[in-house]
């Protein structure tokens, strides 16, 4: 394994190179891409002079609304649906077809119901997570072992008990998944958003630099996105790993 | 739970829907909303205008070639990690770390090199689609009995054959999940990849009503792609669970 994500390193940074080779003999033009180089120059210039620091901060302040409303919700919700036998079996449709459904198709009409604030961003970003949470919270709450729910009858714990003590402890490496799908899909949605219209907000920010062939600022951008989605992702899996070895689970 | 028909469910979730939607119509009212009924009527009116054609004409076709693209190089990259323990654990990451980062910020690139047009929406569409289907088919050809691919190398089949008598047929339910879901990604791509910088597409229909704040145009393509999605993903799944495991 170790041998492999050296393999991997060599491959991508090999990649990296050839793009540069590129650029700088002038195969790839400069009015398609900078040289890595180049971009990782001015990504740096950006962050030291702070110019894009008010957009940066808004991109990750409502990521970070939209995923925590989500995985607040998500949870909750999860726990209610498994207790109402009828509403899960309407509900069970939708959550298997929910991520065909283009959500990001519903953000014009967000924008018309909210205005174009901060609002229809954070509300792509929950819905694009929610299901995500709830699906695998519902999977984990089934898989809870019958011993330990007639234990928490035998001891008469109340319902909100039984899934604040028993259940949801249970199920936390499954609703890992879904928390580990959210953060992906809330910063996927409110960046998404942004990008297609907006007032704000790194995506905005790069759809605007995109409109003004301004690549000096674009790429860097990009690249800074791709680093925070990369580098959050890889938090949350070794997280993941962490509880899961906790429980033996791998 | 188990002796309901089986279109209980989504009945009760058609009902369900349609009466919160007429709900918040009374609440918000006509500015922002319209009722599931006019909704309803006002699609029925954008599919006979002779306009409207040209625009779902693109957006189909898009994401036709897109969907192609997603299948072939999905299955294509699947099978070649499934069968290759050694570049599986190389690939597996960046193929997981593609999957997670925000795509629509490539957007621009891929417009500057494919120019505004078709093509970089198409190539948009299956650069979401492809990784689901790789990522299934990989995991679905690793799981094959290895009894059978031995059968195979003692039959002397070329690796063509192999790949086309033995490793795509005992993969393909699982392959076929990963369809499913690279078909709601590619249709989610190039609907995105329409919305910026297009000239033409459902996409472009709704951005621009946005602006002429039409809500009439933007309610009915937006009922029009989710009965799309949900209609096509509910048939993959009925599809799905008659293949046999």
């Amino acid at each position: 394994m170790k041998y492999a994500s050296l393999v991997r390193l060599v491959i991508i940074v090999g990649l990296i190179g050839l793009i540069e080779v590129m650029c700088r003999t002038g195969v790839i033009t400069r009015f398609t891409m900078q040289p890595p180089t180049l971009i990782l120059r001015d990504l740096a210039d950006i962050l030291v002079s702070g110019r894009y620091n008010a957009a940066i901060a808004k991109t990750l302040t409502n990521s970070a609304i939209a995923f925590v409303s989500a995985v607040v919700v998500g949870v909750a919700a999860g726990v209610v649906i498994h207790g109402v036998k009828l509403l899960r079996e309407a509900l069970e449709p939708l959550f298997a077809t929910y991520y065909a459904i283009p959500v990001l198709a519903f953000y014009p009409l967000l924008i018309i119901l909210f205005g174009i604030g901060d609002a229809p961003q954070i509300m792509i970003g929950f819905m694009l997570g929610v299901v995500a949470v709830i699906v695998n919270t519902l999977n984990g709450i089934d898989r809870v072992p019958r011993v330990l729910m007639k234990t928490a009858r035998i001891a008469r714990l109340s319902r909100a008990a039984t899934a604040r003590r028993i259940t949801l402890p249970y199920a936390i490496p499954f609703v890992l998944t879904g928390v580990k799908l959210a953060l992906a899909y809330s910063l996927i949605g409110v960046i998404g958003s942004e990008f297609i219209m907006s007032t704000g907000g790194m995506g905005f920010e790069i759809s605007f630099a995109y409109n003004n062939f301004d690549n000096a600022t674009m790429y860097p951008l990009i690249v800074l996105v791709l680093f925070t989605a990369i580098g959050l992702n890889m938090i949350v899996r070794r997280w993941e790993r962490l509880v899961l070895g906790r429980r033996g689970m791998q | 739970m188990n002796d309901a028909p089986p279109w209980r469910g989504p009945l009760l979730l058609v009902i369900g829907v349609t009466a919160v939607w007429q709900v918040l119509y009374l609440l918000v009212g006509e500015i922002a909303l319209r009722s599931p009924a006019e909704t309803v009527a006002s699609l029925a009116g954008l599919l006979a205008d002779p306009r409207f054609w040209p625009h779902l004409r693109e957006t189909t076709l898009a994401f036709g070639f897109a969907l192609l693209l997603a299948a072939a190089s999905g299955l294509l990259i699947g099978i070649t990690l499934g069968v290759n323990r050694f570049a599986r654990d190389v690939a597996e990451p960046m193929l997981v770390a593609i999957y997670s980062i925000p795509k629509v910020t490539l957007y621009p690139i891929l417009l500057l090199a494919f120019g505004l047009g078709i093509s970089a929406k198409v190539a948009f569409g299956a650069i979401h689609g492809f990784i689901p289907i790789a990522l299934f088919t990989m995991n679905a050809v690793r799981t094959i009995r290895p009894v059978l691919i031995k059968t195979g190398r003692i039959m002397k089949l070329s690796p063509p054959a192999l790949m086309w008598r033995i490793l795509l047929p005992a993969a393909l339910p699982e392959i076929f999940t990963g369809l499913r879901i690279g078909f709601s990604l590619t249709l989610i791509g190039t609907l995105l990849g329409e919305m910026f910088a297009s000239q033409r597409g459902l996409g472009f229909m709704l951005m621009n009503a946005i602006g002429l704040h039409h809500v009439d145009i933007i309610m009915s393509i937006t009922l029009l792609v989710t009965v799309f999605a949900v209609t096509v993903s509910l048939l993959l799944i009925h599809l799905d669970r008659k293949l046999p495991r």
